[in-house]
């Protein structure tokens, strides 16, 4: 007769990490899919990638520091990373990017650290800073979306341009990125900041055909898949709803100052939403809560700080984006303003209003 | 307060932060009545089962008692008495396994019934309103009434509050799933539990009485709102269903809105809460003077095949419920005293149910599938923060559980770690499925335990400041009184009184002795050196010094012996006639060392308790006084000792080898030792001896070592 001894509470909600994980990875194949659709093959080439170098690279520091192998190689964790850099990087970056970046977020940004849950920085964004300072070449090699191509580019040249650097025709990425009308294209924050400095006004940089007739062809779509798949992740109840809310509200808040200022040198505020990787940070980076800060008032100011980050970076930086940079500032902010921003505990400085006198 | 009663009639109550929601799983049981189940053939009755101190025992093994007498008295209001469940006697009285998280065992009556159910004397009482407060609180406290919700407060403390109460809160929120124990007793026995919080009321005599229940018990909201209609003075307050509701300062919470301060009871607010499943024992205690002796358990769980609320008597084990529920599991048992969230599994089904008890469980695999046993386990925070948006106490768990598993004690105790009701609720929703609620009990104990060593190092250092302390006034004062008696002296001496007189003259004999010395001792160094030019006159004053100086060596030499050498002491002795008594004594000192030797011995000998060595022991104290009574001079002592050392080391090993072998060989040495001892007459011969024994051990040891191999 055994008796079987726990300690309480007996019962379990049954949610797991790994499933909490496997939700965040569903919740990006809308924005995935929109990438896809408007930009080509490219990001999911890469995704397979980032998750086959993750995994390997998983796999041999766990068995390096004699870890339980099975458990915690698919927690989904490395997945998730991976595909978070598969979604960041340029659709025809080379193969060696991925490999680089997949690598260098796992075994150093996540496992040197203590793996799992020990990580101060958000190993996605970290890999893509290194990528970004170290090979700036290819990693601002934006491809046009498949619409402004010159070029025709299926499966086979994706693949041939990302393993060899030229497509299954000869074509370089030069020639790829080079727009209908014979100049090389960028993206549509890229646009607008480089039409600046050359002195013409928003409203002209709204004219160029990347940016179409909403906020950016192709990226305005992306953006809005990324903002269906977090909204599914608040709805689950995956991701906290402070953290994307209060991101969104800070860049929103920041660029309609700045736009009602100066219309001329400002872009709006939904251009800046459905731009970059301002949808795709909210609800997938941010919300990364190892790196984050825990509680909601601590959530809400590193997202506000967050949002004021990026803001500034494409604003007066010399990166037309800056989510990544801005996640890597907070996440150094994030014990900080954990330790600020501690709830009050039942029963400890109760306010007057609460103390019964009523 | 008039604003509170008017949010609570409108329904519109406040909130705690945090909670879950469960499957409540009360559908098991809230479809049957309460039964009654037989009387076990044993009962168990632990003398605590209550937050406090246990009372003292009143009954002995063997006695016959009734059903309702007390077993255990004390007047300690923290103590709360023990009553027999049905008469029977007394079959023992020993530690059992109790009701508790860790499996302890405390002391425990046992008491086999007669089958009778035999009550004592009873004193029914018609209308309690004629009794006094005191009349009243002296009923509930011997009646061993302690709270029934969880904790167990004793109730006579409760009662007997002196503060201006403005809430009653009756506690019927029974927020813990599968439990519906104080539900079937809301529905079943309405009028007696009003009758409880009447008495409450007489006592305490509250502003309002707020009874606070979930919305998932609708017959009992029924019930309860029909049994308090004409009564304006309670309310009904049906609070929406989340766990852990029922936790005392969270049911204030949503009730009043106020906060209870940390470390500060309710009392303080002027707020009293009381279990509902207590309000129907005092309306018992008081009306139908039935002590605490039975209550309401919830036995429910998949694995039973007939899951009901029964009517249990205190102390009737719980495997005995089970079996009577239908409990199939015969080898994998799994049962848990509590719900889900905040009971405890027990370590045997023999544990029996107490006042506290409020739900046996025994849930299928399926059902309470833990994850701790099946699933992947623990693995690494990844700071979620899912448990601080359910925690009720607003605390960080993720940030307590860092620190609980550094052992960072100060950074814990800033974290309000000591403010966790242990609900379960963080661990509940943990995806990492860490046992948060394990890491806190574990930390808070070690928390206790350092207080507690530090508390007593304080005390050590108060104790060790104060002999300190002591000693250094001591010395004070002796210093004082020395000098005080210095100064007496000094003040007789100049008094001029005859006694002072004497004394003083005594004081200058003796400076004028100390005088002639000196000068005897400087004329002895001038007769010396002017020996040879003395004039013949002179000799008869050398004789005379000579003769002096003969006497100081004598009187030295007594001295030093220290012993009543009258004789020696005469004037005509030489130096020869004084080294005699200087033998003597080194004599004897060898004797001492040698019986010193020889106690070590036996000492030695009683640590191996070996009926053969007595002899050899024996005879060694034989050797010894032997050799004291031979020792004829200087030389034949110091031999003695040194056989006798050996005599002892070969003793020693034979101690060592436990054989009963060896009695023979030792009784020949120790006939050596005797032989070698006796005839120490000359060197010679000693050395002799010496060398024989020597030989004898040799022989002993090989003996030995054969023996031993």
């Amino acid at each position: 007769m055994a008796f079987w001894i726990a300690s309480s509470p007996h019962n379990h909600v049954q949610s797991e990490t790994s499933a909490i994980m496997r939700l965040v990875i569903y919740a990006t194949i809308p924005g995935v899919f929109a990438q896809w659709y408007f930009f080509g093959w490219g990001n999911l080439i890469h995704i397979s990638l980032a998750i086959i170098t993750a995994l390997v690279a998983e796999f041999t520091v766990l068995s390096l520091r004699e870890k339980n192998i099975k458990a915690q190689l698919f927690d989904g964790s490395s997945i998730l990373t991976a595909v978070l850099i598969g979604i960041s990087l340029p659709a025809i970056a080379p193969w060696w990017i991925t490999v680089i970046g997949a690598s260098f977020a796992i075994i150093v940004v996540k496992q040197l650290y203590g793996g799992l849950g020990h990580n101060p920085f958000n190993p996605a964004m970290a890999a893509y800073v290194v990528l970004l300072i170290s090979f700036p070449l290819q990693m601002t090699s934006w491809l046009p979306p498949l619409e402004l191509m010159a070029l025709p580019l299926n499966f086979a040249d994706t693949l041939s341009v990302i393993v060899s650097g030229f497509t299954i025709d000869g074509y370089s990425v030069e020639q790829l990125r080079t727009h209908i009308d014979g100049y090389t294209m960028a993206t549509p924050l890229d646009t607008v900041k480089t039409n600046l400095t050359l002195g013409m006004t928003i409203a002209e940089s709204m004219e160029s055909p990347v940016i179409g007739e909403n906020f950016g062809v192709g990226w305005e779509w992306v953006s809005a898949g990324f903002l269906l798949g977090g909204l599914f992740l608040i709805g689950k109840k995956t991701i906290h709803w402070a953290t994307p809310f209060s991101f969104l509200a800070s860049i929103f808040v920041c660029s309609l100052i700045a736009f009602l200022y100066s219309q001329d040198s400002n872009a709006s505020t939904l251009f800046h939403w459905f731009n970059g990787a301002c949808m795709f940070g909210a609800f997938f980076i941010l919300t990364d809560p190892v790196s984050g800060a825990t509680s909601v008032k601590g959530r809400i100011v590193f997202a506000a700080l967050a949002g004021f980050l990026v803001f500034i970076i494409r604003k007066y930086g010399g990166y037309p984006d800056g989510v990544a940079f801005a996640v890597l500032i907070c996440n150094m902010a994030a014990p900080l303003i954990d330790q600020y921003t501690r709830p009050r505990t039942y029963g400890h400085n109760i306010s007057p209003s609460k103390s019964g006198n009523e | 307060m008039g604003s509170v009663i008017e949010r609570i009639k409108r329904g519109n109550f406040w909130t705690f932060h945090g909670g879950i929601h469960p499957p409540e799983q009360k559908f098991l049981t809230t479809d049957k009545p309460i039964r009654a189940v037989s009387i076990p053939e044993q009962l168990i009755l632990p003398l605590q089962q209550h937050i406090g101190i246990a009372g003292e025992l009143q009954v002995k093994v063997g006695d016959k008692v009734l059903k309702g007498q007390a077993l255990t008295h004390s007047m300690h209001p923290m103590a709360v008495p023990i009553h027999a469940p049905t008469s029977g006697t007394i079959s023992a009285v020993k530690n059992a396994v109790i009701a508790h998280p860790s499996g302890l065992s405390e002391l425990c009556l046992f008491i086999t019934p007669d089958g009778e159910d035999k009550w004592r004397e009873r004193h029914i009482c018609i209308d309690f309103n004629q009794l006094t407060n005191n009349e009243l609180i002296d009923k509930i406290a011997s009646a061993g009434i302690s709270g029934m919700g969880g904790a167990g407060f004793p109730t006579q403390v409760k009662v007997s509050i002196r503060e201006k109460i403005k809430f009653l809160i009756i506690n019927a929120a029974e927020c813990e799933p599968y439990i519906s124990a104080d539900d079937l007793l809301m529905r079943e026995h309405s009028p007696s539990i009003l009758d409880g919080i009447n008495i409450l009321d007489r006592i305490l005599s509250p502003a309002y009485i707020l009874i606070g229940i979930e919305e998932n018990k609708p017959e009992a909201i029924k019930v309860l709102q029909q049994a308090t209609a004409h009564n304006e003075h309670i309310q009904v307050c049906v609070v929406p269903t989340k766990y852990p509701t029922g936790g005392e300062k969270q049911l204030i919470q949503i009730l009043t809105g106020q906060e209870v301060p940390s470390g500060v009871l309710p009392s303080s607010l002027g707020i009293v809460m009381h279990n509902i499943a207590t309000c129907f024992a005092i309306a018992d205690a008081v009306i139908n003077d039935i002590p605490l002796i039975k209550r309401v358990v919830t036995v429910s769980g998949q694995a039973l095949k007939k899951p009901q609320n029964v009517w249990s008597l205190l102390g009737t084990p719980v495997g005995f419920l089970l079996e009577q529920c239908g409990y199939a599991n015969k080898n994998k048992k799994h049962i848990i005293m509590g719900g889900p969230m905040m009971g405890y599994s027990l370590p045997t089904d023999q544990v029996p149910v107490v006042k506290t008890t409020n739900c046996v469980l025994a849930p299928s695999e399926q059902e309470i599938s833990s994850p701790y046993s099946t699933g992947t386990g623990e693995i690494e925070c990844i700071r979620c923060g899912q448990c601080s948006d359910v925690c009720p106490s607003q605390l960080l768990p993720q940030e307590l559980q860092w620190s609980a598993k550094a052992k960072d004690q100060p950074q814990l105790e800033k974290l309000n770690l000591f403010d966790c009701i242990e609900c379960g609720a963080c661990a509940y929703v943990c995806p990492s499925q860490i046992p948060l609620v394990h890491y806190y009990r574990v930390a808070k104990s070690e928390i206790r335990t350092q207080k507690q060593l530090d508390i007593k190092a304080e005390h050590a250092k108060v104790r060790f400041e104060a002999r300190k302390e002591r000693l250094a006034r001591d010395k004070i004062a002796r210093e004082e009184k020395h000098k005080a008696a210095a100064e007496a002296r000094k003040v007789r001496m100049n008094s001029g009184t005859p006694q002072a007189k004497t004394e003083k003259s005594a004081v200058a004999e003796a400076l004028a002795r100390v005088k002639a010395k000196k000068a005897q001792q400087t004329k002895i160094g001038d007769s010396v050196t002017a020996d040879h030019t003395v004039t013949p006159i002179d000799v008869e004053q050398k004789s005379q010094v000579s003769a002096a100086i003969a006497r100081a060596k004598a009187k030295k030499l007594a001295a030093q012996q220290n012993i009543p050498t009258e004789k020696s002491v005469s004037v005509d002795t030489t130096d020869d006639i004084a080294i005699e008594p200087v033998n003597d004594k080194k004599a004897k000192i060898a004797a001492a060392v040698a019986k010193a030797k020889a106690r070590k011995l036996t000492e030695k000998s009683n640590d191996t308790a070996l009926a053969t060595n007595k002899n050899t022991l024996d005879d060694n104290t034989v050797i010894s006084k032997q050799v004291e009574k031979s020792v004829d001079d200087k030389k034949a002592k110091i031999a003695a000792a040194v056989a006798k050392a050996k005599a002892r080391k070969l003793a020693e090993k034979s101690n060592d080898t436990a054989l009963a072998a060896n009695k023979n060989t030792l009784d020949d040495n120790t006939v050596i030792s005797k032989v070698v001892a006796k005839p120490v007459n000359d060197k010679k011969a000693k050395i002799a001896a010496t060398v024989t024994e020597a030989k004898a051990s040799k022989l002993a040891e090989q003996q030995t070592k054969l023996e031993s191999t």
